[in-house]
């Protein structure tokens, strides 16, 4: 059988692992640290995907049914 | 006193071990007497003084500390038998099983320990609970038959309920139990789920007892003089005297069975003691019959110490009574009955400039309207003006820096709340007005978001005691900011019932009132907006409903809408609608349309919701005061009653309603013949007998329907006839009250009764009611109810309407205690999360939960229903700003 794609899969979001700075802009701006970010599995199978490494800040953008589109960070922990 | 800053880093639980137990123990309780004849406490009796004191004036004799300064000390029963804590006997249970009888070690080899003991350490690193792996371990260590560390044989524990534990038919006493807990060794313990710094297995069984201070059981004196002791205490003398028993027994070289005996009964005495509602044990009873309240019970349920002492409490400065409607007064204000006024009060800091206004109050002492109860010395000493000899001398000493506690005034700003508050309207800030009588005057208009009614509900009243307090309260929880909900971005407060009749009879199309009735009804409304030109009609002066409705609205709003009344037809007459539906508001007048439901009502107010969102909540509240009292006014004027003639309907129409349930009653037994005899199309996804079933209901509710349209349409051209409208249709349709399907069941059909959704099948064998035959699927023998409400129902159809009535009334009574317990669990794990200034939600760590509150990071209040912006509505107020620039043209030429 095939592999599918899940990432091309229409109900799941755009994942993106950010730089080192992007990622330090986004905790510098919530004012907070990476431990008071919400987590992401490692064995998450979009994260497996993204081939990352803990501690990586992942931008999740969904479409949202009263936003258009928003913004999630998520911080990758091991299991 | 000063303040030491400390932080909680946690909270760690354990077990008390035997040698913690005496170290706490300031006295070995060893007596099960209290007190000597004199009425002394016995030392080394469970009232010791050395446990603390409850006696003022007395001192401790452990601390030295007074009442208040003492917290109590611990002492300590020796047992003479080890006893199981019932608290932990599932924990021993399982851990027994798991354990060899003879050396102790969990009944797995080596290898799977470790296993284990990895998978454990792993869960805790991340933070994950260990409780599944060790439930897991004990499930799969219970089945060896053989130790695999000594080869020991190994029996099955079977566990009595409540704590014994039998082993091929040989009971294990506590000690044997405690015996083989002692033996586990701690590697394995820690395997098993405890933590050795403050747990041991054998902990679980107990050797010694702590006895809790006497400041946890205080006995209280009667005013006979007796005193009477704490449930606790009653407890502990129980226990105290068979330990004691048991103790001499042994000593005596008693009989082993009289030993067993007594043991079993220390058990009992020792489970009751922890909790008196254990599953299979009979509970300890006071003297009189009632059961005790021991440890378990003081801590558990709604009326245990943390729900209804640590995060429930009393409060002072709050009042409680009966509310009553009082339609003159604002949506701001709450009426408080004079005792209550003279009851609570407000602290009030003495300056240069209110001393004089202030010495005045303090003298007019707590009896006479308005004074004060206390004074507050700048120390925070109280002195209280009822009990005081002289209140000159208190006047006397009076100066800057000092507070009153004086009576509630008008004006001051208090917390008024119904329960259940299910959401933040539950509880507003209201500005009081001091009234006669002894009921909670409000106005209707917040009723809605209260939930109240005037059939004898309570409502709570909070008295501010600060500034801050005060301001916060008035700028965030005053009523008229509560105007729009949160919860469907459109207001919640509004009118109501007579509010939406009588805004329908002021504005319809040809009321009109002449000029001294307007002045009248204008005077009475508190309203003297500059009156506009009146319309001449033989010669004299009216003004029309809409031109005093006009004069209360904001002098350039502008807004179109379809009224409630509106029928929904395909092509919109607009301003030419036979039913004056189209409402069309230009420059604050009403030109078209007329108010029902959806102009001000609670819940749907169209209009009011423009003004509170474009004007603010000022005019907003303004609004609602005038616009309530002008149409309370008007219908107190024209009268508005009803009655069961409403629901006449012409003997035409009642030929028209039988002749469709005639057609509608062959029609199923037309499905039923079908179904019998095999030609019913069965529905996709269906059974044939639920294709019957479906079609059936379908047949009847729409004859049903059908007979409500006919029912209406008389009504309403009987209305045109007589030229005066039906009241009770008024109300349906303006939706002050009722609605079309209550008036068509009053006057065509009540229609098909239904139990668990479905037509009633339950009763006899296959059949409802002994009057039918078996297998009769028609509408009758199934609860359709043919006659209306006015008719009346034959004997079989009450019963009928009865059975459905009645799984109605239980619905309700089971949804409101599940939404309770719903909404508890939801608030308890909601209940820290805060939308911090950036619009991101978190929690108290500071841990996100949302980056932006309700992705989007706007206030559902503030919304348009629900919608950020509402595109229609902006296009269409354009369109008619453009109309409005002609008309006013227009009109200016016309003069």
């Amino acid at each position: 059988m095939a592999r599918i794609d899940i990432t091309k899969h229409e109900l799941v979001p755009k994942h993106e692992v950010l730089s080192e700075e992007e990622a330090n802009k986004i905790l510098e701006k919530l004012n907070i640290t990476k431990g008071q970010l919400p987590k992401i599995l490692i064995t998450d199978p979009v994260v497996k995907k993204l081939k990352t490494d803990v501690g990586a800040v992942i931008k999740i953008s969904r479409t949202s049914r009263t936003a258009g589109t928003s913004t999630f960070y998520r911080v990758v922990v091991a299991e | 006193m000063r303040i030491i800053p400390k932080k909680i880093e946690g909270v760690k639980f354990g077990l008390l071990s035997p040698d913690n137990i005496r170290k706490i123990s300031e006295v070995r309780v060893i007596t099960a007497d209290t007190y000597d004849e004199d009425g002394y406490p016995i030392e080394g009796g469970l009232m010791d003084p050395r446990l603390g004191v409850v006696d003022p004036g007395l001192k401790c004799k452990t601390c030295g500390g007074r009442v208040g300064e003492c917290p109590g000390h611990f002492g300590r029963i020796e047992l003479a038998r080890s006893v199981i804590h019932v608290g932990y006997v599932k924990q021993i249970n399982k851990i027994i099983r798991a354990c060899c009888r003879k050396c102790g070690r969990i009944l797995l080899p080596d290898v799977e320990i470790e296993e284990y003991r990895t998978q454990i350490k792993k869960a805790k690193r991340v933070g994950k609970s260990e409780l599944p792996i060790i439930e897991e371990l004990l499930k799969s260590a219970k089945t060896p038959k053989e130790c695999p560390h000594c080869g020991e044989e190994q029996a099955d524990i079977k566990f009595e309920k409540p704590t014994s534990f039998v082993e091929d038919r040989n009971r294990l006493s506590p000690t044997d139990v405690r015996e083989r807990l002692e033996r586990i060794k701690n590697e394995d313990a820690e395997v098993l789920g405890f933590d050795l710094e403050v747990a041991r297995p054998e902990w679980m069984v107990l050797t010694v007892l702590p006895v809790p201070p006497v400041t946890v059981r205080p006995s209280i004196t009667l005013e006979s003089g007796e005193r009477s002791e704490d449930d606790l205490t009653h407890k502990l003398v129980d226990i105290l005297r068979i330990n004691q028993r048991l103790l001499e027994n042994i000593e005596a070289g008693a009989p082993q069975l009289i030993i067993e005996d007594l043991w079993e009964l220390l058990q009992y005495h020792i489970t009751t003691y922890f909790n008196n509602e254990v599953a299979g044990v009979p509970p300890a009873r006071h003297r009189s019959g009632r059961p005790l309240k021991t440890l378990t019970q003081r801590l558990k349920g709604k009326e245990g110490r943390f729900r209804s002492n640590l995060s429930g409490k009393r409060v002072n400065f709050s009042a409680r009574t009966v509310v009553s409607p009082d339609p003159n007064m604002s949506i701001n204000e709450v009426g408080v009955p004079m005792l209550i006024a003279k009851e609570l009060t407000v602290p009030v800091r003495v300056t240069h400039n209110n001393i004089e206004y202030l010495k005045q109050i303090v003298k007019n002492g707590p009896d006479k309207y308005p004074g004060a109860n206390y004074v507050e010395r700048p120390d925070g000493n109280r002195v209280s003006l009822g009990k005081v000899k002289k209140i000159e001398e208190v006047l006397e000493r009076i100066e800057v820096g000092w507070k009153v506690h004086r009576h509630l005034i008008d004006g001051d700003v208090v917390m008024f709340n119904r329960q259940p508050s299910l959401h933040r309207m539950s509880i507003m800030a209201h500005e009081v007005k001091v009234m006669p009588y002894k009921t909670f005057r409000l106005n209707l208009c917040v009723c809605p978001p209260y939930n109240a009614d005037f059939d004898g509900d309570e409502m709570n009243l909070h008295a501010i005691q600060g500034e801050e307090a005060r301001a916060e309260a008035r700028v965030l929880m005053r009523v008229q900011e509560q105007i729009l909900s949160p919860r469907f971005g459109g207001p919640i407060i509004g009118g109501i019932h007579d509010h939406i009749s009588g805004a329908y009879l002021l504005t319809k199309k040809d009321t009109k009132f002449t000029e001294d009735e307007a002045f009248q009804i204008l005077f009475i409304s508190g309203i003297d907006e500059p009156l506009p030109e009146p319309i001449l009609e033989n010669g004299r002066r009216y003004y029309t409903g809409k031109q005093l409705f006009s004069l209360i609205l904001p002098k350039d709003l502008n807004l179109v809408y379809q009224a409630k009344i509106c029928k929904k037809h395909k092509v919109c007459k607009k301003e030419a609608c036979e039913s004056d539906a189209y409402v069309v508001i230009r420059n604050g007048q009403l030109l078209s349309g007329v108010m029902d439901e959806k102009s001000f009502g609670a819940f749907a107010g169209e209009l009011l919701d423009r003004i509170v969102k474009d004007y603010g909540t000022d005019e907003a509240r303004k609004f609602l005061d005038r616009a309530t009292k002008l149409v309370i006014e008007v219908i107190s004027r024209k009268g508005f009653s009803v009655g069961i003639d409403d629901e006449d309907i012409p003997k035409e129409a009642s030929e028209r309603i039988e002749e469709i349930m005639d057609r509608a009653e062959a029609k199923v037994q037309e499905l039923i013949t079908a179904y019998n005899e095999g030609i019913l199309e069965r529905l996709p996804g269906r059974t044939i007998e639920e294709t019957l079933e479906m079609r059936i209901m379908q047949t009847l509710s729409e004859a049903r329907d059908k007979t409500g349209t006919i029912a209406n349409e008389y009504l309403e051209q009987e209305s045109y006839i007589k030229g005066k409208d039906n009241n009770s249709r008024i109300m349906a349709v303006s939706g002050a009250r009722g609605s079309l399907l209550n008036l068509t069941q009053m006057s065509a059909c009540v229609g098909q009764q239904a139990v668990r959704g479905e037509r009633i099948m339950r009763g006899y064998s296959e059949r409802t009611l002994p009057h039918f035959k078996r297998g009769d699927r028609g509408s009758k023998a199934k609860g359709f109810v043919k006659a209306c409400y006015k008719k009346g129902l034959d004997p079989l159809e009450y019963f009928f309407h009865a059975m459905g009535g009645r799984e109605g009334l239980v619905d309700t009574a089971v949804r409101t205690s599940q939404s309770g317990y719903m909404q508890r669990r939801l608030i308890n794990a909601l209940q820290d999360l805060k939308v911090e200034y950036d619009g991101t939600v978190r929690d108290t760590r500071g841990v996100i939960v949302e980056f932006k509150h309700g992705e989007d990071g706007a206030d559902p209040a503030r919304t348009d229903w629900g919608r950020i912006v509402n595109t229609r509505k902006i296009i269409k107020s354009i369109v008619h700003e453009s109309i409005k620039d002609e008309s006013i043209q227009d009109r200016d030429g016309g003069r």
